[in-house]
């Protein structure tokens, strides 16, 4: 009884990862979908913590903190693009944005 | 103390499941919070200590006050006053409210434990990772700074490029510059 099996945390990776996924597939307001890749970025980092917890190296927590500089742009430059999709077709619908003008 | 460990997995994954099935997204945005609070605790559990932290203070902290502003942004409308009674509504934060509470109790419990089991998992000291990240990535940090400019210049390039009128079609920041006595500018066709 030492410590939580990094099993375990793999596996709450994964579950918290699927369900990002299926937030991602399902919904259809953006807004929806940013926090489910939010969500998704966020079960990576579990991962590479566990694996890092694994063999007692901080590389885990290197990468967990390169995912957050990522994440802190990508939703820098989403929350921008949500602004935009609203001003331009009065909605929050990824489906109305479906034509590209080129 | 691996206890604390799977109630805050079992709080992670039902807040989530509850961000992603919300109709409302403040709603939902509370929810990610008590998930991403959860999922640091995870971390502590796991002997990272520093990622805790910056999990609490940019992830639920930064990231999350910026989706409540945009959301906020999104909703100026004339109901907004009849949305902030809505939202003031106990249903609305009882959810949340509660599995908060569960963890901070964790967390109480967490702090008065401080006996020799308490640390049963090898914790990575925040010098550590300092110093492997200064000395081992700095090529990496280098990378995620550049990536964070190119942040800010996509989002000002997004956010800030035409918020135009019908009107008078001026980016809000030229405006100013427009003197009614200069005939310089004021010839030039905006």
């Amino acid at each position: 009884m030492n410590g939580v099996p990094p099993e375990h945390a793999l596996m709450l990776a994964c579950g918290l990862f699927l369900l990002g996924m299926i937030g991602l597939v399902v919904r259809r307001n953006i807004v929806f979908m940013l926090m489910s890749v939010e969500i998704m970025l966020n079960a990576t980092g579990l991962a590479f913590v566990a694996a890092g917890a694994q063999w007692g190296q901080p590389d885990g927590q290197i990468m967990v903190m390169l995912i957050l500089a990522m994440a802190a742009t990508e939703v820098a430059v989403g929350l921008a693009l949500v602004l935009l999709l609203n001003r331009k077709f009065k909605t929050l619908d990824v489906d109305s944005a479906s034509t590209m003008r080129g | 103390m691996e206890v604390t460990f799977y109630i805050s997995s079992a709080i992670a994954l039902l807040s989530t499941a509850m961000v992603i099935t919300r109709l409302n997204a403040v709603q939902a945005l509370l929810y990610l919070i008590v998930s991403l609070l959860a999922v640091a605790l995870v971390f502590f559990e796991l002997g990272a200590p520093f990622v805790a932290a910056l999990e609490v203070i940019i992830y639920a902290g930064a990231i999350m006050v910026l989706f409540v502003f945009v959301m906020m942004m999104l909703n100026l409308g004339g109901s907004a006053l009849e949305q902030e009674r809505r939202w003031l509504n106990p249903r609305m934060y009882l959810g949340p409210v509660l599995l908060a509470l569960a963890l901070g109790g964790e967390m109480a419990l967490m702090i008065g434990n401080t006996g020799p089991a308490a640390h049963a998992i090898a914790t990575v000291p925040p010098k550590e990772v300092g110093r492997s990240l200064y000395l081992v990535y700095p090529v990496a940090v280098e990378l995620a700074a550049m990536l964070l400019l190119a942040g800010l210049v996509g989002a000002y390039h997004l956010g800030a490029g035409k918020w135009t009128n019908k009107e008078e079609e001026i980016t809000p920041g030229f405006r100013d510059r427009k003197a009614p006595g200069n005939p310089a500018i004021k010839e030039r066709s905006i």
